[in-house]
């Protein structure tokens, strides 16, 4: 298989008093050697989810894989036993996530919680490990190693301890990073700070990343692909010039209009997307957006739609595509189409 | 350092408190330890016991000697065991009770961790309902209806252990396991609500994609967060502890210190009541003080410092 990891058709549900909260609802993709995937989506929309799913980090219990395969260099993890899994784990993939205040062990000096994952699989030494942790948390442009190694999580700032996450994530030349928005816990100067950190390391080591993020901005600047997820479905997907310049589906132009224009800074009319998602309880039968898009038609409710091939590697999930449908030439610029 | 002498300061003035109060409430109290003799004994001997006893003096008189004996560590003499001091019945009885409740404490909290732990880790399954049954029996159930049911089974009818009394180690298993009994619930349902409460956080999550593994995961980075509020309570749980040996040792009929305090109160004996009060204090003040230490080194955000308490 040519791509390092292939998701398919992953489904996963939560059960909970009010019934089956289905977060995932059949999502594909994948992420070749070296290449940066940005998943985006408004919250709930199961990104984390998807992401968690990879790194078998969901709840044992009340949660429900139902379906699919990801296939991680030709091997099906959700397949594979909890202790191959575990060798897997941060030695192969590894995984960065949201909010660095709470994401390390307060009990626990940071240069431990470093090393003990290189311990673990590189069968290093205690002398060893020391020593690449030290060279991480200087890689991870963190001051004077030495005594933020006897640290504990609580004398260090939120963005040095996500530098010390990407470290932790970092240790054992993962093939695989998952950063579940890496940047949105930190200050705007931090957030920088912490993507070109993200994107040197990709530079030098060649890591695969998936990019779970909130903003466009970062998009353009890391990733080479994009999915679009809603309401645990990718309604569009391609490559980062078809998604931010190309758009076919009315969902990503909406997030485009509700995001400050990031090509030339110009201050435009920001248009928030109305309404809500659906409820992941009873999803809709047909397209999950038809309630809040402003093209829908009459089939748009009752069926879902495949995802079209708009051209080679960039696909959309909205009827708008389909020969038949009234032609919107330009979906951002069209007007009411109520057929 | 500044802190811990603060902390002695501290200490030293709660327990000449307890002594002050102690002194008063028990004067108050009608009666005093030869009221019960008046019958049987001349007035005049009563009156020379008082007296040898300093109790015809004015009460301020009494206290201020009780506070300067108090000074050189001197408790007394026992009025009731005419030839002990209360050093003596201090000394006679501690290596007993302080032996029945190191046992009961090494009891509770191993076992009270280990089923609690478990418990979090089956949570909503069969051995969490079990685990918290056991709990919640161990909480409801007074030392005083557990220990005559203990020797009950174990020592009337499987013949197993002896049935009371003090002697050879054998002796210390029945009250040291119902005295454990509480405490040991207390410490389970408190370690599984915050092992709960840990299993949730986010590092337990950076473990696991680190793949350490379930079980690494849990003893690596679960139980030192989880421990830290049980450890809050110790202190609480040691006052329980020191209480229950005064109806334990009375139950089984070991001469421990609990029992020569029970007895000093019905005998109104008044060096005794007094000696072994603030004898017990001072032991809760200081494992107080101990307790307040080692949170501070289980848990690094906790600093020593003197704005800290
Ligand atoms: N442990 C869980 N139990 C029940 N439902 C869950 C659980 N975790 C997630 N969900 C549900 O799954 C859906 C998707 O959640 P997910 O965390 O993947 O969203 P997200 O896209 O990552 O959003 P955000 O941008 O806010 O992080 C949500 O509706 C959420 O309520
Ligand atoms: S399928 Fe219909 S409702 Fe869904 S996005 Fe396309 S036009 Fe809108
Ligand atoms: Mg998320």
């Amino acid at each position: 298989m040519a791509q390092l990891l292939e998701v398919e058709q992953l489904k996963v549900s939560f059960r909970s008093h009010g019934g089956e909260v289905q977060a995932v609802r059949g999502v594909s993709f994948d992420i070749g050697h070296g290449e940066v995937l940005a998943v985006v989506g408004e919250s709930g929309c199961g990104k984390s989810v998807t992401a968690q799913a990879i790194m078998k980090l969901l709840p044992k219990r009340g949660c429900n894989i139902k379906e699919g395969s990801i296939h991680f260099e030709g091997k099906d993890l959700l397949k594979m036993s909890g202790k191959e899994m575990k060798q897997l784990k941060g030695s192969q993939i590894s995984m960065v996530f949201q909010d660095p205040m709470t994401s390390l062990n307060p009990t626990m000096k940071i240069g431990t919680q470093i090393s003990e994952g290189i311990i673990k699989h590189k069968g290093l030494d205690k002398t060893q490990a020391k020593a690449k942790a030290l060279e991480l948390l200087k890689l991870a442009g963190i001051p004077n190693p030495e005594s933020r190694y006897n640290q504990y999580p609580h004398e260090l700032s939120g963005g040095m301890r996500q530098r010390v996450l990407i470290a932790i994530a970092l240790a054992c030349d993962p093939k695989l990073l998952i950063a579940d928005e890496p940047t949105t816990a930190l200050d705007v100067t931090i957030q920088a700070q912490i993507l070109d950190l993200m994107k040197d390391l990709q530079h030098k080591f060649g890591t695969s990343i998936m990019l779970i993020t909130h903003d466009l901005g970062v998009v353009a600047e890391m990733a080479q692909k994009v999915i679009v997820m809603y309401a645990g479905i990718v309604v569009e997907s391609g490559t980062v010039a078809d998604i931010l310049e190309r758009p076919k589906h009315p969902y990503t132009i909406g997030l485009l209009n509700s995001l400050p224009n990031y090509e030339d800074g110009e201050k435009e009319r920001l248009i928030p997307i109305e309404g809500t998602p659906p409820d992941l309880y009873d999803p809709p039968t047909g397209c999950p957006f038809a309630a809040r898009c402003e093209y829908a038609m009459e089939i748009c409710v009752e069926e879902l739609p495949k995802a079209f091939t708009v051209n080679d590697g960039h696909y959309s999930r909205c009827w708008l595509n389909d020969p038949r449908a009234p032609q919107v030439a330009e979906f951002a610029a069209a007007g009411r189409d109520e057929s | 350092m500044k802190f811990i002498l603060k902390r002695l300061l501290t200490m030293l003035l709660t327990i000449w408190v307890i002594t002050t109060l102690t002194f008063v409430i028990m004067h108050t109290i009608p009666g005093d330890p030869f009221s019960s003799d008046s019958d049987v004994l001349p007035e005049e001997v009563l009156n020379n016991m008082r007296a040898k006893f300093n109790l015809d003096k004015p009460l301020p008189v009494q206290y201020v000697l009780y506070l300067k004996n108090l000074a050189s560590f001197d408790l007394g003499p026992s009025i009731e065991s005419e030839t002990r001091s209360v050093n003596t019945l201090i000394a006679e009885g501690l290596p007993v009770s302080a032996l029945l409740g190191f046992q009961a404490l090494v009891i509770a909290i191993v076992s009270g961790l280990l089923l609690g732990i478990i418990a979090s880790l089956f949570h909503n399954r069969t051995i969490d309902y079990a685990a918290m049954t056991i709990a919640i029996l161990g909480i409801s159930v007074p030392s005083f209806i557990l220990a005559p049911l203990l020797i009950k089974f174990f020592a009337v009818q499987w013949g197993m252990l002896p049935v009371a009394s003090w002697g050879t180690w054998k002796h210390t298993i029945l009250p040291s396991v119902a005295l454990a009994a509480g405490p040991l619930a207390i410490i389970a349902r408190f370690t599984r609500s915050s092992m709960l409460e840990v299993l949730k956080q986010n590092y337990m999550k950076t473990a696991d994609a680190k793949g350490l593994g379930a079980a690494g995961i849990v003893i690596k980075h679960g139980i030192r967060n989880a421990i830290i509020p049980v450890v809050s309570f110790m202190g609480p749980l040691v006052a329980h502890l020191l209480t229950g040996t005064f109806v334990i040792e009375k139950i089984f009929a070991i001469p421990g210190l609990g029992k020569y305090f029970v007895d000093s109160i019905f005998n109104r004996d008044y060096p005794v009541i007094l000696g072994t009060t603030i004898f017990f204090s001072v032991i809760l003040i200081v494992t107080l003080f101990l307790i307040d230490l080692s949170y501070r080194l289980i848990d690094p955000r906790i600093k020593l410092s003197s704005r800290g308490d």
